[in-house]
């Protein structure tokens, strides 16, 4: 059942013309990824989404039925959502304050608001915070009380603007654990704009990308990154997206030359000027040559590596930089580091041309 | 020593007076302002706005002299608020004060207010605070702003010599204060007396700046 839905919706900003035919559905449970350049319109829809912001055209329709902007019908609808901002603006009080606040404005005080403000924050890992002045945190605490701010109400939808745009990746993976959590256990509905695309593809179940205020296309996490378009690869930070120029070897085979001495087998057939695509999930990562059937097998040297909780990101420079995404188990069975020499595994059909 | 002290407690009572009247009547007002409910697409909303934005800031600058002088004109006995015979009281000196305190109150809240509203308030209403406790919210967020109004205020006004010498009448006893008898006493060639005078009001002002900078560095904590 749709718990949010958009009908040719438009805005427009002194004279400009900033979404236009917007038309969504977000299902309740769902995880949904608004993507897109700056400048598309994901704030602007957040905004409206969080009835902050009025359409100029089009309706915005909550649990089936049309939004209706009175003050007190905005207020009771408003209740039932989270919005976290991308530019976080905490009150100039203690973290419990901040935290207790939805809570206060809604009348709930005492032992329980005590109680929902300690196990959010523990949900944001925060534990021992409640006294210190939010202004005084640091960029990822504050925007994990932002987070837990919006949690602590458990709304039914939550709205987030960039939520770990700039973030250490540490607070990006704990973000990102209490997210896809509520979504689990509370089946709390999650609209989001990112432009992390790994992050898109591993909490998202649904995605849109938005150009230039307009819908350029929209579906499932597998529909939208599986041939990720010409569009997504000019402005989103995908791995392990080269240029390069493919030569046919036979028919269904090319030989993509990326530079840095790397010539990739790709199971399309192709002549000149291409950019190309390799998943991250499609890289095997391994300490020693493997004997298999696919065809591209390159020896680099880990040049990072990043902590993301249960999964380990690495990248790996073979002559061009991958990146590579494996479980933190394998990463220590395997005694990685910085500077350790790897090989890197994937098959032809890996090879995307965008 | 006596007269000394009864100069010095009617100055703290007239300036005292006049701003937490000014705070009570400018602060709504300032918030008012500072949330920027007139601002909209309509003309004549911007017009209202922009007007009544000019016409704080030009009584921001307005000389207390000319405040009192229009108190002056309105209490003086063939004035329209003549019968209340409220000239040369100290009454008449906390209303020309009050003409000069309240610009001060609005157009500092206001500025104060404008500085946190977009985020603080938006951010209030996302978390489902209804549109009063949202505005709350803004003011509590601008009480640092809040306080240096009332600190401008109450400097501007303990100090202010011209509008209530024409609105009090520097009457012994009864409506002279700090800055008035400073001028009599210089008028007399009494210099030492006028600037022990000085020092007391210096004091003063040191002092309640001190109170009220430990509430602001107190609150900047919490």
């Amino acid at each position: 059942m749709p718990l949010i839905e958009t009908q040719r919706l438009g805005k427009e900003h002194s004279g400009k013309q900033v979404l236009k035919d917007i038309n969504l559905r977000v299902q309740n449970g769902e995880i949904f990824v608004l993507i897109g350049p700056n400048g598309a319109g994901k704030t602007t829809l957040l905004r409206i989404l969080d009835l902050l912001d009025e359409p100029s055209s089009g309706s915005v329709l909550f649990d089936k039925t049309p939004v209706n902007y009175s003050a007190s019908a905005k207020l009771a609808l408003r209740r039932r959502i989270g919005m976290v901002f991308q530019q976080t603006a905490l009150f100039n009080t203690s973290v419990f304050n901040n935290v207790a606040y939805p809570l206060k404005v809604r009348g709930e005080n005492g032992n329980t608001a005590e109680k929902k403000v300690k196990e959010t924050l523990k949900m944001v890992q925060l534990e021992g915070f409640e006294s210190k002045n939010a202004l005084k945190l640091s960029g990822g605490e504050a925007q994990r009380v932002a987070l837990a701010q919006a949690l602590v109400t458990e709304p039914e939808l939550l709205l987030l603007d960039e939520p770990t745009a700039n973030l250490d990746p540490k607070a990006v993976s704990i973000i990102e654990e209490a997210l896809s959590r509520v979504n689990r256990e509370r089946q709390t509905t999650i609209v989001m704009t990112t432009h992390n695309m790994f992050q898109a593809q591993t909490l998202a179940q649904k995605a849109a990308l938005l150009l230039d205020g307009r819908i350029e296309k929209t579906g499932t996490i597998q529909e939208i990154f599986e041939v990720p378009s010409r569009h997504l690869a000019s402005f989103a930070r995908l791995e392990n997206v080269f240029s390069g120029v493919s030569s046919v070897v036979e028919e269904g085979t090319s030989l993509v030359d990326i530079g840095g001495g790397l010539r990739l087998e790709a199971a399309f057939t192709k002549t000149g000027e291409v950019t190309i695509y390799v998943s991250p999930k499609d890289v095997i990562l391994s300490k020693n040559p493997i004997v298999s059937s696919a065809r591209n097998t390159f020896k680099g040297r880990i040049v990072e590596v990043a902590d993301l909780g249960p999964t380990v990101r690495l990248k790996v420079n073979a002559g061009r930089v991958f990146v590579v995404q494996i479980t933190k188990r394998s990463f220590k069975e395997m005694r990685l580091n910085v500077d350790s020499e790897a090989f890197l595994t994937f098959k032809a059909s890996s090879v995307q041309a965008v | 020593m006596l007269e000394v002290l009864h100069v010095t407690l009617l100055s703290l009572r007239v300036s005292g007076t006049a701003v937490l009247i000014g705070a009570l009547i400018g602060v709504p007002i300032g918030t008012l302002l500072g949330l920027r409910r007139f601002r909209g697409k309509q003309s004549l909303m911007r017009f209202v706005d922009i007007t009544l934005r000019s016409i704080v800031n030009t009584f921001m600058g307005l000389p207390p002299v000319v405040a009192g002088l229009v108190v002056y004109l309105l209490l003086t006995g063939s004035g329209p608020l003549g019968p209340l015979g409220l000239l040369y009281t100290p009454t008449a000196m906390i209303i020309t004060q009050l003409i000069m305190v309240i610009p001060i109150m609005i157009g500092v809240t206001m500025s104060a207010v404008g500085s946190v509203e977009q985020g603080v308030r938006e951010k209030a209403l996302s978390l489902g605070a209804t549109d009063t406790q949202a505005a709350w919210t803004v003011l509590r967020e601008a009480r640092m702003g809040l306080l240096t109004a009332i600190i401008v205020a109450f400097g501007a006004a303990i100090s202010e010599v011209g509008g209530i010498m024409i609105t009090g009448g520097n009457i012994r006893w009864v409506t002279r204060t700090l800055t008035t008898a400073i001028v009599v006493e210089v008028e007399l060639g009494n210099f030492a007396l006028a600037i022990t005078l000085g020092l007391i009001l210096l004091a003063l002002a040191f002092v309640i700046n001190i109170a009220l900078t430990v509430i602001q560095l107190r609150g900047a904590k919490r």
